[in-house]
């Protein structure tokens, strides 16, 4: 029996599914689905839902990669020690081999499915995020995540460009706005969780430029992205209602923003702003993707 | 390396073994099954459009 020994155990399909990031996913599929449901044109429903599985398992496989590429980095970080590969119960190679899988089949199916254009930018943003942000950024750059965080951004533009066919302005903006919203999310959640990411040597921007430019960022990206995101209303791409509601989940982005950004933490003070702007960035993201297309349906019943 | 834990049981380990792995035979068999679904509708959705001229 000697040889069953030493035989590993698979990993379980649990592991697999956890590899791909289900909550992040979450959001990847709303605003993909918001893109392709608020863009101007006719999909088959078969073609809008395979559009969609393909974004959402295109995601899955960049963060199957991405698990791969830094399980040593994971290891060392309380968030990120329970993940599969750090915590043992799976081997690297599978992550990988399973991350180019979904990777390839997602783009494959899509460019069958909905056409090669959006196929080639669903390829684009698993490229972007694998690689240019996890290989190379991540590491390199306190910039890290303003850049990569365009890989978070490509979503509602794949969803569009899967209903009208071609790149214009409003799933440019879209995709702008998602870019623009990244830094203040992620460096909201950076303050608090600041120790474990200087642990492990990631440059994120709180251990490199300290806390204060850390915040002062914040605010100026909050602030950027406050006429940002109401610029489809001003370019009459959009209605009020999306313009209305992208300008008050903005002032309160910003007000959320302002009180991380013009504070000084204390040692032991629970980090409460910190931890209320990022859990408000999550629902500013969904409210304004989910009023977007809101603001499509009553333009086409002639409500405003 | 399982021989290395004193409580390995090599009759209790291979019953975890087998189970793990009908469990991935059954999430991948679902998985075969739902893309062959996928491709059987996108095919009769794409023959549609096609003969009704939209594509």
């Amino acid at each position: 029996m000697d040889s069953t020994r030493t035989l590993p155990l698979p990993a379980d399909w649990r592991d697999f599914f956890a590899l791909t990031k289900p909550r992040v996913m979450t959001l990847v599929i709303f605003t993909g689905l918001c893109g392709l449901l608020a863009a101007p044109g006719e999909i088959h429903p078969v073609l809008a839902f395979t559009a969609i599985l393909c974004i959402a398992v295109g995601a899955g496989g960049a963060a199957a990669l991405n698990q791969w590429w830094e399980a040593d980095i994971d290891a060392g970080m309380k968030r990120t020690a329970n993940r599969p590969l750090p915590a043992g119960r799976m081997d690297r190679t599978s992550a990988r081999d399973f991350g180019f899988a979904l990777a390839g089949g997602s783009v494959f199916v899509m460019g069958l499915a909905n056409g090669w254009l959006p196929a080639a930018i669903l390829a684009l943003s698993i490229f972007y995020y694998a690689w240019i942000y996890t290989v190379w950024l991540k590491p390199r750059t306190p910039q890290n995540i303003v850049i990569g965080g365009g890989a978070g951004a490509f979503p509602p533009l794949i969803g569009w460009v899967a209903v009208t066919g071609h790149i214009t302005l409003m799933p440019v903006l879209l995709f702008l706005i998602i870019f623009m919203w990244t830094p203040p999310h992620f460096w909201a959640l950076a303050l608090f969780v600041q120790t474990d990411y200087a642990k492990v040597g990631i440059p994120m921007m709180p251990v490199v430029a300290g806390e204060k430019a850390t915040r002062r960022q914040i605010l100026i990206y909050a602030a950027l992205l406050l006429p940002l995101a109401a610029t489809p209303w001003f370019i009459g791409a959009t209605g009020p209602i999306y313009g209305v509601a992208a300008l008050v989940l903005g002032a309160l982005f910003l007000l959320l923003s302002a009180r991380v950004g013009l504070r000084t933490s204390v040692p032991g003070d629970g980090m409460a702003p910190e931890k209320r702007l990022f859990a408000f960035s999550i629902i500013y993201l969904f409210a304004l993707f989910a009023v977007l297309v809101a603001d499509r349906y009553a333009t086409l019943q002639g409500w405003q | 390396m399982m021989s290395d834990d004193p409580k390995f049981d090599p009759a209790t380990d291979l019953q975890l073994f087998r189970a793990r792995q009908k469990a991935r035979n059954r999430a991948l068999g679902f998985v075969l099954l739902a893309l062959v679904v996928l491709f059987f509708a996108i095919t009769i959705v794409k023959m549609g459009l096609h003969s009704s001229g939209q594509m």
